[in-house]
């Protein structure tokens, strides 16, 4: 806590106004209307609205389109974290080996994070577009058939590998920072021990790296569930046959193409408090780290 | 130039009072320094007298006129910080300057007054450089620079050598002490060091647990501290304290093993006191005129220091501890036991309030 | 490294070429595909040599526009992107570095209300309460308009806890040196405050101007005029066209002056670039 502080009465308020009036105007005032629509129930022919509590969520659940769309959810977000993680790692263990050149491979491997997550998924569109894809022309001479905009499965492929291209080098920076900070002594310690580079890996900068590693898990999982938007937007638009609509979209796209905005509101109202809990564990998480 | 003075002043956070009311006046052009372990008020009390912290009760006065409500701009004081607070992005000049722009002074008399002091403290070649491309000492002494270009009334010092090393900050001592001398600016210097506290005060003030124990010249506290706080704090290494026991009428004192030790000249007002003994007043002879206290001394350590030796050891009988500081270098193992003289018109006696005995 | 084991070398080297690789390759791709003509887009597969129209396409897309999503020159295009990205940018770090001076440096009533309020809306993506907020800007009349694309994100609790950190990271003696040399709060704010909080701003202002000029869904929904489109919004916008003959090269050369900036961004800037990502996530 500061001791030094200035007195003033309004100043404090002017200097605090600008970002209050945001987040007021554009941030509490819509979330508050959401949670408000997700118990209105609005006729088929809009103007009337009426009040129906928790009417709104319970027709969620009982929707199987609902559920499904929490499949694909989890599956693409452990798929995104866990391939993105592994991957980084991977990278990073390998650029901090003081090689020759280390510094090129981390300017040609952070990149990626700048690229807007539409324009990653036009990327990987038209990569894998059927007609005129560079991979499904070799996938075919291979004897795969691709083709993500009927089938599902290749659909879902494509977003998780369009979402982990895009979030790779997010990872890779942390984990390099990370391995950077780990002492080096505490490495040479371990070599005058006996311990050869992949003991060395595993008993002491596996660890070391963990804390690290469990934050970027949950940030991967929160930039699974809603960063993710831009790619399945420009990819595949939740096709097909909904196949990679994450709840995410379907949020938009019950909202603004269903024209259902109970639904939407109370998708977005749920959606909330997964951020909620997930926002909270980064918090908890953060504050022992900052001990640590 | 100004005097300031303390009425009263306290402070409190919430109901917990940390200063319990501090009366000081301190005169045209003195040195006053604030002294006392980590804790005791002191810096609180230098700051309330920046305005860096309001007042609880009581008056601050600056040249005689209550300050209280000033904000720390308008009381004319500069301060000198424990880790100097240069703003690190301005160049040495800027640094020294800021506080004159801010009362737009014009230009080229800030060019003079900053040149002046850049020269007085040796500082011209470094005016272009920012604080980080300086020393320790250098930033020491831009701290000191953006006080002194402001010409104030009053300089406050919070503990301004304690960042520098062991050798530096006896160097910058010196320096300060010429430096004030030369200006003649009324000042206060908190520390918790009592050599800076000895070699720098005019006056010095010694706290403890937020009140002022004692005030008073530094040769007035050493010779006759007030309290036994003072008596430790002030001296190295610590008064040795001997309790003992006044006998009735023939105001006998005896050691806690039955040993007698001298005769009060008066009356005691108690019948347990506590006997001080600084270390460098303890002898191997009992040297000089009148008579010395023999105190049997059984050794458990000597350090030897070179220009002196320090033997830490107990009283044969009472089981004391106690502390002697010899000239010289001696070889003395651990485990010998030996007889040490004191002259007892060097005993300091106190009340087992702490407080100092009258007349003795 | 500790000991030198010459076949790890080569395996760390040929682990990062693969990644260097697969990182680059959907962007060469597309780089190639924005240098040839239409025509040979059309024949899988798709070359993987550069090829002769890289003029022809970009002064294209750039001067004359195509297809249904981009009849305007998309030099406007990309214009109104970097006004969007700039006015976010420069919004969040503006409203936000006062917030945090306030939060940090006064007491006030209701001071920790402020403080949750904001930390709030880290919980609240914008793809989350995508329709509410798209009914408050429509009815407070920003749809098309640049205060619509930019004042409803510049919002942001990452930057101010990013400056709060750095402000309660500052001395407070910097103050109080700052208040006897008689600098008021906005002088102390002005003089010393902002000048050492440059590296927060720089780190910060690559984060928010990629964020910035990556958005997607904001501009998507509250843009119907062309005028004000974005670039990134516009290359899925023609990525996903229904009807007619899918102009590739002119795509993929949308979609290279899409990543430039933000691209180039990091590379030039890359130290604020890792030192900003690491500092916001605090």
């Amino acid at each position: 806590m500061k001791r030094a502080i200035f007195n003033d009465r309004l100043l404090p308020y002017l200097l605090l106004g600008p970002q209050l009036i945001v987040t007021l105007v554009f941030f509490i005032w819509p979330s508050g209307e959401a949670i408000w629509q997700s118990m209105l129930l609005e006729d088929a022919f809009g103007g009337s609205s009426r009040f129906v509590w928790f009417r709104n969520f319970e027709r969620l659940f009982d929707d199987e389109g609902y559920w499904a769309s929490f499949e694909t959810t989890a599956i693409f977000s452990i798929a995104v974290a866990t391939i993105g993680l592994a991957l980084a790692l991977l990278l990073a263990t390998t650029a901090d080996r003081s090689l020759r050149g280390a510094g090129a491979y981390r300017s040609l491997l952070i990149w990626p994070y700048a690229v807007a997550p539409a324009v990653a998924g036009v990327l990987w569109g038209f990569l894998f577009n059927p007609g005129a894809g560079l991979l499904p022309y070799y996938l075919n001479l291979m004897g795969v058939a691709w083709n993500h905009q009927i089938n599902g499965n290749q659909a879902l492929l494509l977003v998780i590998a369009a979402a982990c291209w895009n979030q790779v080098s997010y990872n890779f920076v942390f984990f390099l920072a990370g391995l950077q900070s780990i002492p080096r002594a505490l490495i040479e310690a371990a070599a005058i021990d006996g311990a050869g580079p992949g003991r060395r890996f595993w008993s002491i900068v596996f660890p070391l790296l963990a804390p690290t590693g469990f934050f970027l898990l949950v940030v991967n999982i929160i930039y699974a569930f809603f960063g993710t938007f831009g790619i399945i937007d420009a990819l595949t638009k939740g096709g097909p046959a909904r196949s990679t609509e994450i709840l995410v979209y379907k949020v938009y796209s019950d909202g603004f193409r269903g024209q259902d905005f109970g639904g939407s509101a109370a998708q977005s109202a749920i959606l909330m408090g997964i951020v909620v809990v997930l926002t909270v564990v980064q918090f908890r998480f953060i504050e022992r780290r900052i001990h640590y | 130039m100004a005097t300031l003075q303390l009425k009263d002043v306290r402070k409190s956070y919430g109901s917990l009072e940390v200063i319990h009311g501090v009366n000081l006046e301190i005169a045209d052009g003195e040195l006053v320094v604030l002294v006392g372990p980590s804790g005791c008020g002191k810096s609180t009390l230098l700051r309330m007298i920046a305005g860096l912290e309001r007042v609880s009760a009581g008056t601050v006065a600056i040249g005689g006129k209550v300050v209280n409500e000033r904000e720390p701009k308008d009381r004319d004081i500069a301060m000198v910080f424990q880790n100097y607070a240069l703003y690190p992005h301005m160049t040495v000049f800027d640094n020294m300057a800021y506080g004159l722009r801010n009362r737009r002074t014009p230009r080229e008399e800030i060019e003079v007054r900053v040149r002046d002091a850049a020269r007085i403290l040796e500082l011209d070649e470094y005016l272009e450089r920012t604080p980080r491309q300086l020393s320790g000492g250098q930033r020491q002494r831009v701290a000191m620079g953006r006080a002194i270009v402001r010409k104030p009334a009053v300089f406050l010092f919070d503990e301004p050598l304690s960042n520098l090393d062991a050798k530096l900050r006896v160097h910058m001592r010196v320096e300060i002490r010429r430096l004030q001398q030369a200006l003649r600016t009324t000042s206060v210097y908190v520390t918790h060091d009592q050599v800076e506290a000895m070699t720098l005060a005019d006056r010095l003030v010694v706290m403890n647990k937020g009140v002022a124990e004692q005030v008073g010249s530094p040769v007035e506290v050493y010779e006759r501290p007030a309290t036994t706080f003072v008596a430790s704090f002030i001296g190295s290494p610590a008064m040795n304290f001997l309790p003992v026991s006044v006998n009735g009428e023939s105001r006998t004192l005896t050691l806690r093993g039955g040993q007698p030790l001298t005769s009060l000249d008066s009356p005691s007002p108690a019948q347990d006191i506590i006997v001080g003994i600084r270390p460098e007043d303890i002898h191997l002879q009992p040297n000089g005129q009148g008579e010395a206290v023999r105190l049997v001394v059984g050794i458990d350590l000597v350090e030897v220091l070179g220009a002196d030796s320090v033997l830490h050891g107990r009283l044969v009988g009472s089981e004391d501890r106690i502390m002697a500081r010899l000239p010289g270098i001696h070889r003395i193992r651990a485990g010998e036991s030996l007889p040490l003289f004191v002259a007892p018109d060097r005993f300091h006696y106190f009340l087992q309030s702490g407080r100092r005995m009258a007349q003795q | 490294m500790v000991e030198n084991r010459p076949w790890l070398t080569v395996l760390s080297h040929l682990v990062l070429l693969a990644g260097c690789l697969v990182i680059v390759l959907p962007v060469w791709v597309a780089f190639v595909a924005s240098t040839h003509e239409a025509a040979t887009m059309l024949r899988p597969p798709a070359p993987m040599i550069p090829g002769t129209h890289l003029l022809d396409n970009y002064a294209t897309v750039l001067f004359e526009g195509f297809g249904q999503a981009s009849r305007v020159p998309q030099w406007l295009v990309l214009f109104n992107s970097l006004v969007m990205a700039l006015g976010i940018t420069i919004g969040k770090i503006a409203i936000s570095i006062t917030a945090a001076f306030a939060i940090v440096y006064f007491r006030f009533p209701l001071r920790m209300t402020c403080f949750w309020l904001i930390f709030v809306t880290l919980m609240l993506p914008v793809e989350v309460r995508i329709v509410p907020t798209f009914s408050v800007v429509a009815s407070l009349g920003m749809l098309d308009s640049y205060a619509g694309l930019i004042i409803p994100l510049i919002a942001s609790a990452t930057a101010t806890f990013l400056f709060r950190q750095f402000f309660l990271s500052v001395p407070d003696e910097m103050a109080e040196a700052a208040r006897v040399d008689g600098a008021g709060p906005l002088r102390f704010f002005r003089d010393i405050l902002l000048p050492m909080s440059r590296n927060s701003i720089a780190a910060l202002f690559v984060i928010q101007f990629i964020y910035g000029w990556n958005q997607h869904l904001w501009p998507l929904l509250i843009t119907t005029k062309e005028s004000f489109y974005t670039i990134v919004m516009t290359v899925s916008r023609q990525a996903n066209v229904q009807d007619g003959v899918v102009q590739w090269n002119l795509i993929m050369a949308l979609g290279i002056l899409a990543m430039l900036p933000p691209v180039l961004v990091i590379v030039f800037m890359q130290r604020q670039f890792v030192r900003g990502l690491t500092d916001t996530e605090k």
